[in-house]
């Protein structure tokens, strides 16, 4: 594989797929930089700067260019906070939830159980559940103060209904998130567990280790590489939940990042402050991430 | 102390049976070595010794105590497996700690313990790796410190020797004896290698289909084999075996002859052939010869032997030497 001639056929061949990625990623991002400097509003009567000719631009120069004012009131917007709050706090406890419900599910789908393959495909399933079809069946069937399963649940203990997402919008968009997700770290860490080494099971049984050090001392290290999969790329994902907000109609109290860019976006109709808040949105996204690569990265070496 | 004695121990997976009925007294101190082919239940004997298996029916004793129904780590062995199974993400310390921890020792005493068992095996620089950091070799060993530090009443090898380069292969196994002796402990050793099985055992048991076809010590089943089973699987290169009418003028059905028990006859033997190939070891060479009357024999000749592939050649059996098989494969003394 070293000869000049491979080398070269090799550039050649991986030229066009590297054309189109760069393409794909650089296209709408220099756009998305290029409108975020911009005075872009649809409703703006004047046209002009939503319509890239540069005659025109140059034209109106004064008027179009924006400069960093759009970064400036998207920033200082209090809406900014809450939103990033918001994001935060769904990222966190979904993780949370599905990391530790996921390893205690996948102990348990790992016994031999009866009909083990049936539970087994009925626990992936929320996975495959559209996120805009699974947020109108929480919010219509399970979740309703007057006709939803957990209404009825508590009445008929004697409590009162509890109107979710009136009074607890972030607790519901957890719940429906953390159900859609609970499924793959279930599936991750399950597939993990099964790789877990029969013989080192075994030594560890001469040892004369007890179950719960067992799974402190044996199966705690050996899902570390798995849960930090689990972890990087579920907050790449939970980042961006949008259709459980939108369609909830929680986006009010419990918008996050991106509900905020759609809200500037298309309700504002303000494209370039859109544009600023996404890409304000992706410098807070890799911040995350390189934080998380530093706290859990190491258990990806080796 | 260390005594095992198995009492008509029967194990069987579904309708597959492993071992059908086996008894085997182990005394203490003694160095047993399993052996057998893959597949003969070797293995599935230690396993259900170190309680990893569970019996289908029959008692097994240590030091007299029934210990059929009880937990591996109430049994008091330890066990080193083929794959070291090593906890990966533990130092080598810890490893070597764990059962230790486990078993409730204060804290003090297993530092004592790790170190004089790393001492003793020369692990004290490598205290603070990992597994994945050491070589073969060294993981071996901290597989056997693992062991050691527990004070077992025995200690149980599942081809342990198997990953293992032939060099190093042929120093663990005399460090393994080294610490037999010194330890003094019951050893039970399983391998498919029966020169591993001749040099380190005290006794070996061999193994076929899950029967204990033969227990004595190496020279015994090299010398008075009990079936043609045991015969062929002790000592290397195999022993030959002649049958038809060559074995009916000795009154068997079928006879055996080690390569090292034929004799090069300078005027007429009994076989003559000639040499079809040969292998050249340098103190020995291994002389396959093809004889009209007794087929194929493999000859073991000096190391100076100087014949050619396709000389002729004529063989004289040590017939004090020669063992007799009748149709069932046992022998006839």
């Amino acid at each position: 594989m070293a000869t000049q001639q491979s080398r070269q056929l090799g550039r050649l061949a991986v030229a066009p797929s590297v054309v189109a990625l760069f393409l794909w990623m650089i296209v709408p991002l220099a756009m998305t930089i290029w409108f975020s400097l911009l005075r872009y509003n649809l409703l703006d009567p004047n046209y002009a700067c939503s319509l890239l000719t540069p005659g025109q631009l140059f034209d109106e120069a004064n008027r179009c260019f924006a400069g960093t004012s759009n970064y400036y009131y998207f920033l200082t917007d209090p809406a900014f906070f809450k939103a990033m709050a918001n994001s935060l706090i769904l990222v966190g406890w979904v993780l949370l939830i599905s990391v530790v419900g996921g390893t205690l599910l996948a102990l348990l789908l790992d016994q031999a159980i009866m009909g083990r393959n049936i539970v087994r495909l009925m626990v992936i399933a929320p996975f495959f559940v559209m996120p805009t079809v699974s947020a109108l069946v929480w919010k219509n069937m399970m979740m309703h103060p007057v006709q939803g399963f957990l209404a009825w649940i508590t009445k008929s203990l004697g409590l009162g209904a509890i109107d979710w997402f009136a009074h607890y919008p972030m607790t519901a968009i957890v719940i429906m998130v953390a159900w859609q997700w609970l499924p793959f770290a279930t599936l991750i860490l399950l597939t993990a567990l099964q790789s877990f080494d029969e013989e080192q099971k075994e030594a560890a049984q001469m040892d004369g280790t007890p179950p719960l050090s067992f799974f402190w001392y044996m199966i705690v290290p050996h899902l570390a590489r798995p849960v930090t999969v689990v972890v990087l790329i579920e907050t790449i994902f939970l980042l961006n939940v949008f259709a459980e907000i939108y369609v909830s109609g929680s986006g009010g109290r419990a918008g996050n990042l991106p509900f905020l860019v759609y809200q500037y976006g298309l309700i504002s109709n303000d494209i370039g402050g859109a544009s600023a808040g996404g890409l304000i949105a992706v410098v807070l996204a890799n911040i995350v991430a390189f934080f998380l690569m530093r706290m859990i990265g190491k258990n990806l070496e080796g | 102390m260390g005594t095992i004695s198995l009492k008509n121990v029967r194990k069987s997976f579904g309708d597959a049976t492993i071992i059908p009925n086996a008894n085997l007294e182990i005394g203490n101190g003694e160095f047993i070595v399993f052996v057998g082919p893959s597949g003969c239940g070797k293995s599935t004997l230690l396993r259900l010794i170190a309680g990893l298996e569970d019996l289908t029916s029959g008692v097994i004793e240590i030091d007299g105590r029934d210990v059929t129904a009880a937990a591996p780590s109430e049994r008091g062995l330890a066990m080193v497996f083929q794959s070291y199974a090593l906890y990966p993400h533990m130092s080598v310390r810890n490893n070597i700690a764990f059962g230790l921890k486990m078993a409730g020792v204060p804290k003090a005493e297993i530092d004592e313990k790790v170190a004089k068992a790393a001492a003793t095996l020369n692990l004290t620089e490598y205290l603070d790796r990992k597994p994945r950091q050491l070589s073969g070799g060294q993981r071996q060993r901290v597989a056997i410190g693992r062991a050691i530090v527990r004070q077992p009443k025995a200690f149980l090898f599942d081809e342990p020797l198997s990953n293992l380069d032939a060099a190093l292969r042929v120093n663990m196994r005399v460090f393994i004896m080294q610490l037999h002796k010194d330890l003094g402990s019951t050893m039970i050793y399983v391998t498919h290698d029966q020169v591993e099985a001749m040099t380190m055992a005290d006794r070996i048991v061999v193994l076929n289909r899950g029967n204990i076809e033969q227990v004595g010590s190496p020279l015994e089943l090299y010398n008075n084999p009990d079936s043609l089973f045991v015969a062929g699987f002790i000592g290397s290169p195999k022993m030959n075996f002649v049958t038809g009418a060559e074995a009916g003028r000795h009154k068997a059905h079928t006879i055996g002859i080690r390569p090292e028990h034929i004799e090069i006859a300078s005027g007429a033997g009994a076989w003559t052939g000639r040499i079809a190939l040969a292998e050249h070891l340098g103190a020995d060479s291994f002389l396959h010869v093809d004889t009209p009357a007794a087929g194929r024999l493999v000859v073991r000749a000096p190391g100076d032997f100087r014949g050619k592939d396709g000389d002729g050649i004529s063989l004289k059996p040590d017939l004090n030497r020669l063992h007799r098989f009748d149709e069932q494969g046992k022998v006839i003394r």
